[in-house]
């Protein structure tokens, strides 16, 4: 069953995007990650214009997001102030990032920086994941655990210091602002929550007590998806809602049964599972990016106009690809 | 038939079974038909055109190992969708160029113009890309031979849409052709418009982005909430 998206301006096989959403939100679920980084790339797959699957996949973060940090606000899980000092650089980072894909969509540039950075992120990720879970299985055999308490770096010399009573903490308020603000610009580009960047980032640099990482991170995510979707949609024109609410629908179904699904598993080894599903995404990215294309010449966004697509066009380079490829 | 045919008949009437297609959330592709009849001998050619807008299209480089996009040329008045159709081959027609340059008859003679763009053969080679690439996205095609007729007089060819055919306003033109020239031309206008609650998102989208944009974010906190709310009873 085919539904047509008023602003990707594409028709989509309306179980394809359920499904997708479900597997995404499962995925979510099982491993505790956001899934913006499968989501997107998935959604350029699937015939979506990078710049709508980015936009879209924003404002279905915030949704997912919200649904995540109640059940941590109730545990109290959540430094609000921590929160907030990484919310205030999240919209400047966002906003900064929003303003740069709108000048690199004019040039012609925005696929290419989409994918790139996606290639870069997956890479990176899928690597960590890999190596972090035979790490674990390794330490597992060996009956040892060890974990540094605290760390003293060069961070803690900056100044600005603020005193986070809920992550006992006295560090310097230059620090998560940095990060928040690293995470918005991601955000606004890639149409990820961030929190891959984010999680590890508070424990190793900030040094924040594990159990209120993730509700705080959700916090922050919350907030800067909130911004993008908002700033993509007055510059750009690129979200679509009703992409967002099926993906929404799929994805919080998806989540609650993985949830179960990955309570009751061992992790470690569905962990190197998932980082090989990553690079496999990433790989694929890369692979589309340095083979050559079969078309040389794309139809492009224009500049001058300011509506996405304008009027009786349509097109970009995802349309295309896609087309080629089912044809 | 009328018993006594006007002294001075049409030498050609066509028209469509309708002149408004509307793209709705189930939109898969539009069929219209167009027909109509002539009088005496002749051929039919069809030509349908798409509203005219700006298109940039862009040479993929070798930069570094990876393809990026390189250089660009602009063209004007691209039409949108564009379309001829015939009762016969094209070269049987022997219609002059001058006249199918006029009445832009065929892809080749489409007027295409190059923005800020002046070597002659990097615009002839770009726009070959153009046409190349609305062929392959199906919004240009050319179909000689596909007008049937039934008899002498009476015509008819089925005008398919694609799903991804741009909105706008269209104009059908039907020409007759008689020993290598027009003696009749008709032309008829199409609208093809969203419609229903797509139509409504696209315009909200774009008329008001601000407040789309707000209540695009609070569609998504209600659902976050929603969801979290009839999750903590299971």
């Amino acid at each position: 069953m085919q539904i047509y998206l008023p602003i990707a301006e594409v028709s989509v096989n309306i179980i394809w995007i359920l499904g997708l959403g479900g597997m995404v939100g499962y995925l979510s679920g099982m491993f505790g990650v956001g899934g913006g980084f499968l989501m997107t790339p998935l959604l350029i797959f699937s015939g979506i214009p990078s710049p709508v699957a980015v936009g879209t996949e924003a404002n279905q973060i915030v949704a997912a997001s919200v649904s995540g940090v109640l059940a941590h606000l109730k545990r109290g899980n959540v430094d609000i102030k921590m929160g907030l000092v990484l919310v205030a650089g999240g919209f400047l980072g966002s906003s900064f990032g929003v303003w740069l894909f709108t000048i690199l969509r004019g040039i012609g540039q925005i696929d290419l920086v989409i994918r790139l950075s996606y290639v870069v992120f997956l890479a990176v990720i899928g690597w960590l994941m890999l190596f972090e879970s035979a790490g674990a299985i390794f330490r597992r055999r060996r009956q040892q655990a060890r974990r540094k308490l605290h760390h003293h770096l060069w961070v803690h010399g900056l100044p600005f210091k603020m005193r986070f009573r809920r992550s006992k903490l006295y560090i310097s308020a230059l620090l998560p602002l940095l990060i928040g603000f690293f995470v918005g610009v991601l955000a606004a580009i890639m149409g990820v929550g961030g929190g891959f960047i984010m999680v590890p980032a508070m424990i190793y640099l900030l040094g924040m007590p594990t159990a209120v990482v993730v509700g705080t991170s959700l916090f922050q995510i919350i907030f800067v998806t909130a911004n993008v979707t908002l700033l993509q949609a007055y510059q750009n024109q690129t979200v679509d809602v009703m992409l967002a609410l099926l993906l929404m629908t799929s994805a919080v179904i998806g989540a609650q049964l993985g949830v179960k699904a990955g309570t009751r598993l061992r992790g470690e080894e569905t962990r190197g599972l998932l980082g090989l599903l990553v690079l496999a995404v990433g790989g694929k990215l890369a692979y589309d990016l340095v083979s050559h294309p079969g078309e040389l010449y794309t139809l492009g966004f224009t500049a001058g106009g300011h509506r996405w697509g304008g009027r009786g066009r349509r097109g970009g380079v995802g349309r295309a690809r896609w087309r080629r490829r089912w044809r | 038939m009328l018993a006594a045919a006007p002294a001075r008949a049409e030498p050609l009437v066509a028209d469509l079974s309708r002149h408004l297609v509307e793209i709705t959330a189930g939109f898969v592709g539009a069929d219209v038909l167009l027909y109509g009849a002539i009088e005496g001998d002749g051929d039919v050619v069809v030509v349908l055109r798409g509203p005219k807008t700006v298109e940039v299209v862009r040479q993929k480089v070798r930069l570094g190992g990876i393809w990026v996009n390189g250089p660009s040329v602009r063209f004007r008045e691209v039409p949108a969708f564009y379309l001829v159709a015939s009762s016969r081959p094209a070269a049987e027609l022997k219609l002059d160029p001058l006249v199918t340059g006029q009445y832009e008859i065929g892809l080749e003679s489409l007027k295409i113009e190059a923005a800020g763009e002046r070597d002659p053969r990097r615009i002839a080679e770009f726009r070959a890309a153009l046409v190349r690439l609305k062929q392959e996205n199906g919004l240009y095609s050319s179909d000689w031979g596909r007008v049937g007729f039934l008899g002498t007089r009476l015509f008819s060819t089925h005008i398919l849409f694609p799903a991804n055919v741009p909105t706008g306003s269209y104009t059908v033109s039907v020409f007759l052709v008689r020993n290598g020239e027009i003696v009749g031309a008709q032309t008829t206008p199409l609208v093809v418009s969203k419609a229903g609650v797509g139509a409504e998102v696209y315009d909200f989208a774009h008329d008001l982005p601000a407040l789309y944009g707000i209540i695009a974010v609070l569609v998504a906190l209600a659902a976050g909430w929603l969801a979290n709310a009839a999750f903590r009873k299971v």
